[in-house]
């Protein structure tokens, strides 16, 4: 102990030993205290980069204005109204130097071009991240409570959803996401309502099992339930993992629940010539355009068709004869509200096709199913099972109530804390890795997640995830002036007589009429300023195909001469543009020279050939519809307007819009309108 | 001028995960992937591309169709159960990085973007007899103005522009009598400046004295949506394009 005091004395004199020194100490250390600061700032991480920004930008050729454009210090991007306190461009320094579009070494590289600017929205608000932050751990990677790391490149696209409810045409994989979100139902269960208080509605149509027996079996039920991509690879319905007899009893409450509906059998009668011509079904599914909804396997195993439609590859498998034929005569006696066309088939038709469908069978498919007859204990069990997975949340089940907020509602899962997600282990600690996760593999989350697992590709994922990551307590708190909001199909529907008959048709499904419709085929909201009353009638009775290079989709639905004529009235009269002039002059008072005109400028001046074809030994054009007969099927006021500006008819169509004056647009209509059915070669004169 | 107060040993951390993070990010290719564990039962000779080369991709994203390349030995015929590797610059990732060829010679892998867009060249490697055999593959990632612009040239440009037809779509170029440019065409296209290509989208081929085929967009297109096609014209050109008297050069 002796020695070390005495050091200590010994020392304590030598630094403090008598006022001067003692002065002269406190100085040095105060001073030293007083350096903790800038040293700190100066050896700080966005201080290096800074220092290796201003040696990456002194050798370029274009160093005096990087370096005259550069600002030592923090900078901060501060928007008040959105919630932005950024201040990544400390480090970020070459975000808006388009010289440094080429630099491989971040945080110098440029940012791509978007349609927002940096100063008007900041960093977070489409990456995620701590803006405030001023180390790159803390801004990119901190999970602490409600923070998020930022948004791997991959999901960025929910940026641009938080504000935008609408579909935008540079975000495909959002909009992919948010049509699975509709398309495969989740929002039947998950309820979410966007920021401007509206609901996402589903899309499907998951079928009524309220008379279900009529339509199939109880083993079918049974290995649908089991596996349905089994049966339709197609199909959005989940597999919900059942065990062998929870499924059978779910099958036997469903079968003892069904029921019998008139009409389901009536046309049981209709059985098939035994002496059928056998190429009579295929070709009459051909032809009435079946595969424009329906998707049938081919023997590679890709499937081939529209997805409007369940997949027919094993229908036979499915659906008894007795009701597809029932089906087939009137579809809206089983179910009102489908998509599907009534096809005014003949008795001998129907016949055909139910004959055709039956043999679209998989012997392997549920042959190994056989039921035992269910008693009450098992029909009940089977009950309470359906209640429990929510199966009524989608289709109507009679004795079972739709259940109300099934799931957790999503609203606002884009911004879930990570503090509130229980991670599987040896899982990414991140939103994406849950949602992306969740989805894949519900069931990995323990045994009580009722979640069933969907089938979606990998790329499906990712966009049903972006889809979700876009619904963010900061798109809720966006000013209203920021929020773009979607456009919801109208509620239009046509009226009387006539309008029951186009519900009948459902030409909805496909033509879109008055902001509702689907998009399959052109919208007809001014179908009747377009085309002349007897083409009209002539296409509904036989259509053909207008464009060669496309595949012809409007089905033949044999209307009786009465319904035809009083649809084509309907179309004529109802679905009229006001911007187009009904009484402009036929070809007829046009004098051959302005035909000829006309005629000139299609082939010289506007060079209409490359996509049109007129005549059909010289012209080639392949885009456009063929023209060769146009003079009898549009009016001229339609193709007058339509030439003066077609996206104002159509704002999807691809034709340019090419600035013709009047009288161009004149000799080009009168032109086009001298080409008629008889003597197609009007233009030869 | 305000931080967050850091604690030192807090400090040291994040500094070294900002400089593993740049040196990640810094362009130096990836070390070679951690031992895969495969065991190969066969060697080839050489290394041809089977499909997936030359696709456009999105950054962040995955390419559409697989990588598929195949390993042959010294009579050109398949070799199943090599190991081949993929390589590429740092952002790109494979899945898997590492495989061995299946029952027809072929090795396939899911390629995946990082966030900066680009012409990529990727390589894939098997060990060979004697030595390792490489083969180089180009993919092009596309930012977002190019990737509008594939979509506006989608819509309005390739049914003439490019020759080939699809099931969903028929090329219409063999019916014109001027035959267009195709988009990756930069022995031409890449003489041209961003002017001239401006100019002859909202005109029309008169404009530069060229085919009244080609019709005018300038009032259908916007001046984004011009801006956006040129952007990814210059993207998909090969060769490359060069900017025209770039003055950023590196000395």
């Amino acid at each position: 102990m002796q020695p070390i005091r005495k050091y200590l004395s010994s020392a304590w004199q030598a630094l403090f030993g008598d006022p001067v020194r003692a002065f002269g100490m406190v100085s040095l250390i105060l001073l030293l205290a007083l350096a903790i600061a800038p040293a700190k700032e100066y050896f700080s991480q966005w201080h290096g980069y800074q220092r290796n920004y201003l040696s990456l930008i002194r050798d370029r050729g274009d160093a005096i204005s990087l370096r005259r454009r550069f600002e030592p210090g923090i900078h901060q991007i501060w928007l008040p109204e959105l919630g932005v306190v950024d201040r990544c461009t400390t480090c970020h320094l070459g975000l808006k130097e388009a010289s440094l579009a080429d630099v491989g070494q971040q945080p110098f590289r440029k940012h791509p071009v978007v349609p927002h600017s940096l100063d008007a929205f900041g960093c977070v608000i489409c990456h995620g991240g701590q803006g405030q932050a001023t180390t790159v751990a803390e801004a990119h990677w901190s999970e602490r409570a409600g923070e998020q790391p930022i948004l791997p490149t991959r999901y960025i696209e929910s940026g641009c959803g938080q504000c935008h409810q609408n579909a935008l045409p540079g975000t495909p994989q959002l909009n992919l996401g948010r049509t699975i979100l509709t398309r495969y139902g989740c929002v039947h269960c998950h309820a979410i309502t966007r920021p401007d208080g509206s609901k996402v509605e589903a899309t499907d149509h998951p079928p009524s099992l309220a008379h279900i027996a009529d339509k199939t079996t109880r083993e079918w039920v049974f290995s649908w339930l089991k596996d349905p991509q089994a049966y339709a690879a197609s199909t959005t319905m989940p597999n919900y993992k059942l065990s062998d007899a929870d499924a059978s009893d779910i099958s036997a409450y469903l079968a003892s629940s069904s029921a019998p509906q008139a009409g389901d059998t009536a046309a049981a009668d209709t059985k098939p010539t035994a002496n059928a011509d056998p190429s009579a079904g295929p070709s009459l599914y051909g032809e009435s355009f079946c595969a424009s909804c329906h998707a049938v396997q081919n023997a590679a195993g890709n499937l081939v068709g529209g997805d409007l439609g369940p997949e027919l590859t094993r229908v036979g498998n499915k659906a008894k004869p007795e009701w597809l034929a029932a089906w087939l005569q009137n579809p809206r006696v089983y179910d009102a509200t489908t998509p599907m066309p009534h096809y005014r088939f003949t008795p001998q038709q129907i016949a055909t096709l139910v004959a055709f469908l039956q043999a679209k069978t998989d012997s392997d498919y549920g042959s190994g199913v056989h039921l035992d007859t269910a008693g009450p204990q098992q029909i009940a069990h089977g009950r309470k099972l359906i209640v429990e997975l929510g199966c009524a949340a989608c289709h109507e089940i009679n004795g079972v109530q739709k259940p109300e907020n099934f799931a957790p509602e999503l609203s606002t899962i884009g911004s879930k804390p990570l503090a509130q997600i229980v991670f599987l282990p040896g899982m990414e600690h991140s939103l994406p890795a849950y949602i992306t996760g969740k989805i894949r593999q519900p069931h990995a989350f323990g045994s009580s997640v009722k979640m069933p697992q969907f089938t979606l590709t990998s790329s499906q994922t990712d966009a049903l995830t972006t889809a979700l990551l876009a619904l963010t307590a900061r798109g809720r708190s966006m000013p209203d002036s920021l929020r773009v909001a979607a456009v919801p199909d109208s509620s239009y529907q046509p009226a009387g007589h006539a309008g029951k008959l186009i519900a009948e048709l459902a030409c909805l499904s496909c033509h879109r009429f008055n902001g509702r419709g689907g998009d399959m085929a052109p919208d007809l909201t001014w179908e009747g300023s377009s085309v002349q009353r007897q083409w009209l009638i002539d296409f509904l009775h036989n259509p053909n195909t207008l464009r060669p290079s496309l595949i012809r989709r409007m089905p033949r639905f044999n209307l009786s001469d009465s319904d035809n004529k009083e649809l084509t009235d309907y179309l004529l009269a109802v679905y009229q543009s006001p911007s187009i002039d009904a009484d402009l002059a036929p070809a007829v008072t046009n004098p051959p020279e302005v035909v000829e005109h006309g005629r000139q400028l299609f082939y010289s001046k506007y060079a209409c050939q490359s996509c049109h074809i007129v005549d059909t030994k010289t012209d080639k054009g392949y885009i456009g519809p063929t023209l060769t007969q146009v003079g009898s099927r549009l009016t001229p006021g339609w193709v007058y307007a339509w030439l003066k500006n077609p996206q104002a008819l159509r704002p999807d169509t691809t034709e340019p819009n090419q600035n013709l004056s009047d009288d161009d647009a004149h000799a080009l209509t009168a032109f086009l309108m001298s080409l008629k059915v008889s003597g197609g070669r009007g233009a030869k004169q | 001028m305000t931080m967050r107060s850091t604690a030192h040993t807090k400090f040291q951390a994040s500094a070294a995960v900002a400089l593993l993070s740049l040196a990640l990010l810094a362009g130096c290719k990836h070390s070679s992937p951690a031992n895969s564990g495969l065991k190969p039962t066969a060697q080839g000779t050489a290394l041809v591309e089977s499909s997936g080369g030359h696709q456009l991709g999105v950054t962040g994203t995955a390419l559409k169709d697989p990588l598929v390349v195949q390993v042959n030995d010294d009579q050109g015929a398949a070799v199943p159960g090599a190991q081949v590797e993929f390589h590429g610059p740092a952002g790109i990732s494979f899945d898997p990085a590492a495989v061995l060829t299946d029952s027809s010679g072929q090795a396939t892998t899911s390629v995946t973007f990082g966030a900066i867009a680009g012409r990529y060249q990727l390589s894939a490697v098997t060990p060979g007899k004697a030595k390792p055999v490489s083969l180089d593959i180009v993919e092009t990632a596309l930012d977002y103005q190019q990737r509008v612009g594939a979509m506006l040239s989608d819509k309005y440009c390739s049914r003439c522009h490019d020759s080939e037809s699809s099931p969903q779509r028929v090329s219409n170029y063999d019916n014109l009598e001027v035959k267009p440019h195709a988009f990756a065409d930069g022995n031409t296209l890449n003489k041209m400046s961003d002017a001239d290509l401006t100019s002859i989208v909202l005109h029309g081929g008169p404009a530069l004295n060229r085919s009244a085929l080609m019709p005018p967009y300038g009032n259908t297109l916007s001046a984004t949506d011009i801006k956006a096609l040129i952007a990814y014209v210059r993207a998909v050109s090969d060769p490359p394009y060069q900017p025209a008297g770039t003055v950023y050069a590196r000395k």
